[in-house]
């Protein structure tokens, strides 16, 4: 992902150059790792040995050596396989909740800790009090 | 300050359940396929084998076609096309095999063309499993690379694409085809062009 981040402005700002082999090889392994295996279970088609996992960071490296953007590339297999072909799920939409929802449990969770140490910790007092109050008669 | 958890624990509770049954619910390995409704993906590809009539039944005419020549979808325009990816090395495949033969036979001379797909295989496996089986009664293309399988989206084999006469993926259908539903689908797409509420999501092969 961070590699698509780092590359992009640098694709868009020299669209013309064709992109030398060690691009291509960073930009393919890069999609390749994004794209799920339709034959496997949760392999991405760049960990895959499954020949159509070849088959496709092939034409992952053909796209992209054609002037594809990644973007590009991800947006023709979405468009075949559907957003399933997507590792990690777009952050819109009804997806937005697997995204959403952790964060929100988070929150949940630390208001839930702040208030139970509260309570806690506001407890104590009348308990300490008794001893001392003992000790003194 | 007790209805009030239970409320609380019910609005957590409720959602979770509800989302974790619905996923108990689904077929993991059915996945919905974005081209039923969109225009079929063009191909053009080499026949690696013609129908012949040693196998005793009617054969689909060839439209002169021999082998090493070149199919392409954009010469179908106008007609239905049914689009079936097999592999020799596919069991499923075996059991619809006859059934497409017949019912290609019988769609001979019409405006109904099928051609079979071999995917991830060599021709020579092809040529030898149609031979085992009793003959293939349509053209069958081969797909190097794999290419017009991924722009079918394929997911494995046998998977069979009903194409309508605008030009248009009508059905993706996922394993065996039975005379019923190749009989259903071709009558439909033959008698009106496609309407897009139609469309219907093939189920993943067991």
């Amino acid at each position: 992902m961070l590699l698509v981040l780092v590359a992009l402005p640098m694709v868009s700002a020299d669209a013309q150059r064709p992109r030398t082999d060690a691009e291509l090889d960073s930009l393919t392994r890069s999609v390749a790792s994004q794209l799920r295996c339709p034959v496997c279970q949760g392999e991405s088609i760049l960990d895959s040995p499954a020949s159509l996992a070849q088959e496709m960071r092939t034409l992952v490296r053909t796209q992209l050596a054609e002037g594809k953007s990644p973007d590009d590339v991800k947006a023709y297999f979405v468009s075949k396989y559907g957003e399933w072909i997507l590792l990690a799920p777009p952050a819109s939409g009804f997806t937005l909740l697997v995204y959403a929802l952790p964060l929100a449990a988070l929150l949940v969770g630390a208001a839930v800790v702040f208030f139970a140490v509260r309570r806690w910790t506001g407890a104590p007092p009348p308990a300490t009090e008794e001893p001392e109050a003992r000790i003194d008669s | 300050m007790n209805w009030w958890r239970s409320l609380i624990a019910m609005v957590i509770a409720v959602p979770i359940v509800w989302l974790l049954a619905s996923g108990m619910g689904r077929d993991p390995r059915e996945i919905k396929s974005p081209l039923p409704g969109k225009p079929a993906p063009d191909f053009s590809l080499p026949v690696f084998r013609v129908p012949d009539s040693s196998s005793g039944t009617t054969v689909a005419p060839s439209g002169g076609l021999r082998v090493g020549d070149t199919v392409r979808l954009a010469q179908h325009k106008g007609e239905v096309v049914v689009l079936n990816f097999w592999a020799s090395w596919c069991l499923a495949c075996r059991d619809e095999h006859r059934v497409l033969s017949d019912v290609a036979s019988a769609y001979a001379g019409t405006n109904v063309h099928f051609f079979g797909v071999l995917y991830q295989d060599i021709p020579e496996n092809g040529r030898r499993w149609i031979s085992g089986m009793g003959g293939q009664t349509y053209p069958s293309l081969e797909d190097p690379k794999s290419l017009t399988a991924i722009d079918y989206g394929l997911y494995g084999v046998p998977e069979t694409f009903f194409i309508g006469r605008d030009g248009r993926v009508a059905l993706k259908h996922v394993g065996p085809v039975t005379p019923e539903l190749l009989r259903t689908q071709i009558e439909r797409l033959r008698g009106s062009t496609f309407s897009p509420g139609d469309t219907a999501l093939g189920r993943r092969a067991q």
